[in-house]
């Protein structure tokens, strides 16, 4: 057996006879290398999975819509300078009916060249395989949503194209790098079982839906080198009369946006929090390191009059920082990869590619570790390097009683009128000002954490509330397949259970001033719309005037454009007229982004009749079903959208993801807080036991002798909930800045609640760690505790 | 154990007072039935070899310990059957704490250090009065660390005394001091007895010390060996060890 050296013996007994104290700075070390891990992990594998999935299935570059355009125009595309590989192809929405599912489900289908892969975009067939060639009746469908309805190869379907009733038989599961996330174009979030992705024949699908010999949408990969920009104006003058909406690159796919977001979120998330983790647990380890070497010092004194080299005791403490460490990274490792896996099911929920690629990589284990030796090893240095300094017989001495002097508030009038244990508190904290800022301070991190975990929730449920209970308050929106004349409104008012009608009329459109555009649509409203609010940053209630266009704030500011400016619009349809207006006021909307004018205002815009592109409903539900049988029926409705489902899908998510990500966050947020709590009241315990005692014997009562130790923590505790606020509402406003996208935007919206539940937190989290404290007052030893020198 | 034609009042009153320590595997008997009587206005000084358990008695005396058996009344209150609470009531209002190592708060001023008792004492002097008692009204200002050994010794006799105690309890008060310093110190002490009429109790195992008491009583393993009354108490200024 070997031996175990004598001074590695002291560690071990060290160590245990600490084990609360290490135990909460392990714990904290473990949430910093759990957070790293986790997103420096997720971030790979996003990253990864996208690039194997965009390369080794040959996502497009370039993406383009359109009316109509005969298929000899794709030998012209081919040639377009800067052009790669063009692939032409036929899009279309359509209804479908699933066996055993009553709700009305949406979906495009798209065309595949017959019974072969597309250049770009290729599809990964999960199981079965694509359309036979020459067979119109089969189709391959997306795996979510096969999945969400439980479908195999050989199931049929009902899908209605064109206002056409096509029986079509799976024939592949398959995923797209197009539709990594799989949202309906008006949606947010994916809905598996209401909106549908499948492939069909070219030829099959041209036949059912008009498009035989013709194509309605482009996709091109662009050669290395090419200018995108160039290339879209090329394709954008070819495509123009043919009804071509302009060509657009990856950035708005949504499916590839919402990529790029969240992988910028996990960029953010990889740097803040490991360092704020870090940095907290290398404080801990100094306070505690110096604390050890404070109570040791006679102990080192007498191990180096032995003969003891520094090295040794430089060795020795490095030692047990190094385990302290280990502990943590070790707790952390485990943590995160179980959290990583829990996190990457999350994310395959919502982002489908063939394989996620999750790698534990020793690199980012290295990378846990080193970053948390060198947190710690900047914590100890100082403590340690003290302790080897000292020449022996100095240590030996106790040392000196601590100095004081009296502070600012000595002299101030309040002070005179302090009880002496107050004094004691306020003197002991500002005998260790940097100490006792930086609990203060990291007290304070984790009050901001919390603030901004509920924050968060608070904001996301506040924007479904604002979207749901101000913004679309329809029952039912129906969309038509294109423009329809407005009598079409009193066709649908006559249909069972209809409350209500209003129709809308929408127009892509690009916008822009200067250099600066962006492609959006304007809709066109009733002058008092009941179904559709519009508010303004007060969330009141904004009417439209007979003419001019008002825009979502944040569209306004993206173009740079003030009240009044004036505004080049680009009419993306019928006569693709050009024209200029004024900007006469802005919309706060949290989703979307839009223009917005009076519905005669805009069909006189583009010159036509009064028409619609859909209808808003008011419903009742109870009559639900044979509204929506009738609906199918009509030819020219192209989808219908349940707005009560959409809402509760996002509250669903909701309740999926921000409340997980809110208890990892107040875990995290607790952890901080108490382990600098318990640490700070040990080594203040420890440090001043005979203090304590003396108090006890001077006669006062356990409580006042409590007091002391309780005060000073919950000065600290005070003194960091504003900070704490303060440092929150920072955070949250950083956080509503990172979030202004054009899909949504997180209002800045901090309620009461927010900050109450910051406090209380911290408040909790500090009563928990003293509570743990004040009960070893119950057991000091007022006898021994004066016969002890030190 | 009464003293001859002693008629003043007994402040403390012990009978038969046992203690027993367990101190890991073994069993320490620091006291072993302790008979003695405490009489106003006097000055006791107890000696006895370190392990004779005089400072075990003092301990209970002053209500910072319990017996393990026998009977402790401080004029009619039952203090071996004292709850913790009684205790710190007890020491707050009676007793006058002073120890070898001083026992000052480092973050309070020498005033301050004495004002954290009259603060909670029910009848105490102003600490000023305390300290300038002790002689220190000049270093009132200073924190423990600017003050001398002996000067700390003396802070802390003002912070005993200021409540105005029954009894002064001192433990070794000058042992961490050379004699100069300490013979400065039990001058204090013994002004305070005269001047305030404060039962005082010195612990020492420095029998020079003994000279300057009324009463000197000897323990030995546990028990009273040895009691006997000077005809004339020593000025401490003549101590000399």
């Amino acid at each position: 057996m070997a031996v175990i050296p004598t001074l590695h013996r002291k560690l071990i007994r060290d160590l245990a006879g600490m084990k609360g104290q290490i135990a909460a700075i392990a714990v904290v070390i473990a949430a910093g290398v759990m957070t790293l891990i986790l997103s420096v992990t997720s971030l790979d594998s996003i990253r990864l999975s996208k690039e194997r999935f965009y390369a080794d299935y040959q996502f497009a570059d370039l993406f383009a819509t359109l009316t109509r355009a005969p298929d000899t125009l794709a030998a012209r595309l081919r040639g377009v300078e800067g052009i790669n590989l063009v692939e032409t192809r036929v899009v279309a929405p359509v209804r479908l009916e699933v066996p055993d599912y009553a709700d009305p489900v949406r979906g495009h289908v798209l065309s595949i060249p017959d019974g072969r892969q597309p250049l770009l975009n290729r599809l990964y067939l999960a199981a079965g395989s694509l359309p036979e060639s020459g067979r119109p009746d089969q189709v391959v469908v997306s795996q979510p949503f096969a999945e969400a309805h439980g479908l195999d190869l050989g199931d049929e379907l009902r899908v209605i194209i064109r206002g056409r009733y096509e029986r079509l038989r799976i024939s592949g599961v398959a995923l797209s790098p197009e539709f990594v996330y799989q949202v309906a174009p008006t949606d947010l979030l994916p809905d598996y079982e209401r909106y549908a992705v499948m492939w069909m024949n070219r030829r099959a699908l041209g036949n059912a839906f008009g498009m035989d010999g013709a194509f309605n949408s482009v996709v091109a990969s662009v050669q290395a080198g090419a200018d995108q920009r160039d290339v879209i104006d090329r394709i954008d003058r070819l495509l123009a009369p043919y009804g071509g909406i302009g060509a657009h690159d990856r950035e708005d796919v949504m499916s590839h946006r919402m990529l790029i977001e969240e992988i910028g979120q996990l960029e953010v998330m990889s740097i803040v929090l490991p360092a704020i983790f870090m940095g907290v647990s290398a404080f801990l380890l100094s306070v505690l390191m110096g604390r050890i070497v404070t109570t040791q010092r006679q102990q080192i004194a007498v191990i180096k009059a032995f003969g003891y080299s520094d090295g040794d005791l430089a060795g020795h403490y490095a030692l047990l920082t190094g385990m302290i460490v280990a502990v943590g990274v070790a707790l952390g490792l485990v943590f995160g990869a179980w959290a990583g896996d829990a996190l990457a099911a999350l994310y395959a929920e919502y982002f489908r590619f063939p394989e996620t690629i999750t790698r534990m990589q020793g690199r980012v284990v290295a990378l846990a570790v080193l970053v948390s030796a060198g947190a710690a090893g900047l914590g100890t240095f100082r403590a340690v390097y003290s302790a080897v300094r000292l020449p022996p017989a100095e240590a030996m001495r106790p040392p000196a009683p601590a100095e004081f002097r009296q502070g600012w508030f000595d002299r101030s009038l309040a002070g005179r009128w302090l009880a002496q244990t107050t004094r004691m508190i306020l003197r002991n904290l500002s005998r260790h000002p940097v100490k006792a800022s930086l609990t203060v301070a990291g007290i304070a991190l984790s009050g901001a954490l919390l603030l901004l975990g509920h924050y968060q929730f608070g904001a996301v449920r506040h924007l479904v509330e604002l979207q749901y209970r101000d913004v679309m308050k329809m029952d039912v929106h129906v969309t038509f397949v294109e423009p329809t004349s407005a009598r079409v409104l009193s066709e649908i008012r006559a249909l069972p259970g209809v409350h209500h009608v209003e129709g809308y009329r929408n127009v892509p459109v690009r916008l822009a001033n200067g250099h600066l555009s962006e492609r959006t649509a304007i809709s066109g409203l009733p002058s008092q719309p009941q179904l559709r609010g519009l508010i303004d940053s007060e969330f009141r209630s904004v009417s439209l005037p007979p003419d001019g266009l008002y825009l979502t704030r944040y569209l306004a500011e993206e173009l740079g454009l003030g009240l009044g400016d004036r505004v080049e619009v680009e009419v993306l349809e019928g006569q693709r007229r050009q024209l200029e207006l004024a900007l006469a006021g802005v919309i706060d909307e949290p989703l979307g982004l839009s223009g917005y004018m009076q519905v005669d205002a805009l069909n006189a815009l583009v010159r036509e009749g009064p028409a619609v592109s859909g209808a808003w409903l008011l419903i009742d539900s109870a009559r639900r079903d044979e509204l929506f049988d009738r609906l199918w029926e009509a030819s020219r409705v192209a989808g219908i959208g349940l707005i009560s489902e959409a809402e509760d899908g996002l509250r669903e998510y909701m309740d999926d993801t921000v409340l997980v990500m809110m208890a990892i966050l107040l875990t995290l947020a607790g952890s901080i807080t108490f382990a600098l709590v318990y640490n700070n009241a040990r080594i203040a315990f420890a440090e001043r036991s005979r203090e304590l005692a003396t108090l006890r014997v001077l006669g006062f009562s356990r409580g006042q002798v409590g007091w002391v130790l309780a005060g000073e923590i919950a000065l600290l505790t005070l003194l960091a909930i504003p900070l704490g606020w303060l440092l929150g509402t920072g955070f949250a406003w950083l956080l509503s800045l990172a979030f202004q996208m054009d899909m949504l935007r997180i209002p800045f919206h901090i309620t009461h609640q927010s900050y109450a539940f910051a406090a209380a937190g911290v408040i909790v989290a500090s009563t928990l760690s003293l509570v743990l404290i004040v009960r070893r007052l119950v057991t000091l030893d007022m006898v021994s505790a004066l016969k002890n020198i030190e | 154990m009464d003293g001859a034609g002693d008629i003043r009042e007994a402040v403390f009153q012990a009978h038969g007072l046992t203690k027993v320590y367990r101190m890991g595997e073994v069993e320490i008997h620091a006291l072993r039935g302790v008979d003695l009587a405490l009489y106003a206005g006097e000055l006791l000084v107890m000696l006895g070899a370190s392990g004779s358990g005089k400072s075990t008695l003092l301990n209970i005396m002053g209500g910072l310990d319990a017996a393990t058996a026998g009977e402790l009344r401080y004029l009619d209150q039952d203090l071996s059957r004292a709850s913790d609470r009684e205790l710190t009531r007890f020491r707050r209002d009676h007793v006058g704490f002073v120890f070898q190592f001083y026992n000052m708060i480092p973050s309070l001023t020498a005033r301050e250090n004495v004002a954290i008792v009259t603060e909670i004492a029910r009848n105490p002097m102003r600490p000023e009065e305390a300290l300038e008692l002790v002689g220190l009204a000049d270093r009132m200002d200073h924190f423990p660390s600017q003050l001398s050994g002996g000067e700390q010794q003396r802070v802390a006799i003002a912070r005993a005394v200021a409540k105005r105690p029954a009894v002064l309890m001192c433990d070794e008060p000058t042992g961490a001091l050379d004699s100069k310093t300490g013979v400065r110190v039990l001058q204090v002490i013994e002004h305070i007895n005269e001047e305030l009429g404060t039962t005082t109790v010195v612990i020492t195992h420095n029998e020079v010390i003994g000279q300057m008491a009324d009463r000197v009583i000897r323990l030995k393993d546990g028990r009273v060996d040895e009691e006997h009354r000077n005809d004339q108490r020593a000025d401490p200024a003549d101590l000399n060890w």
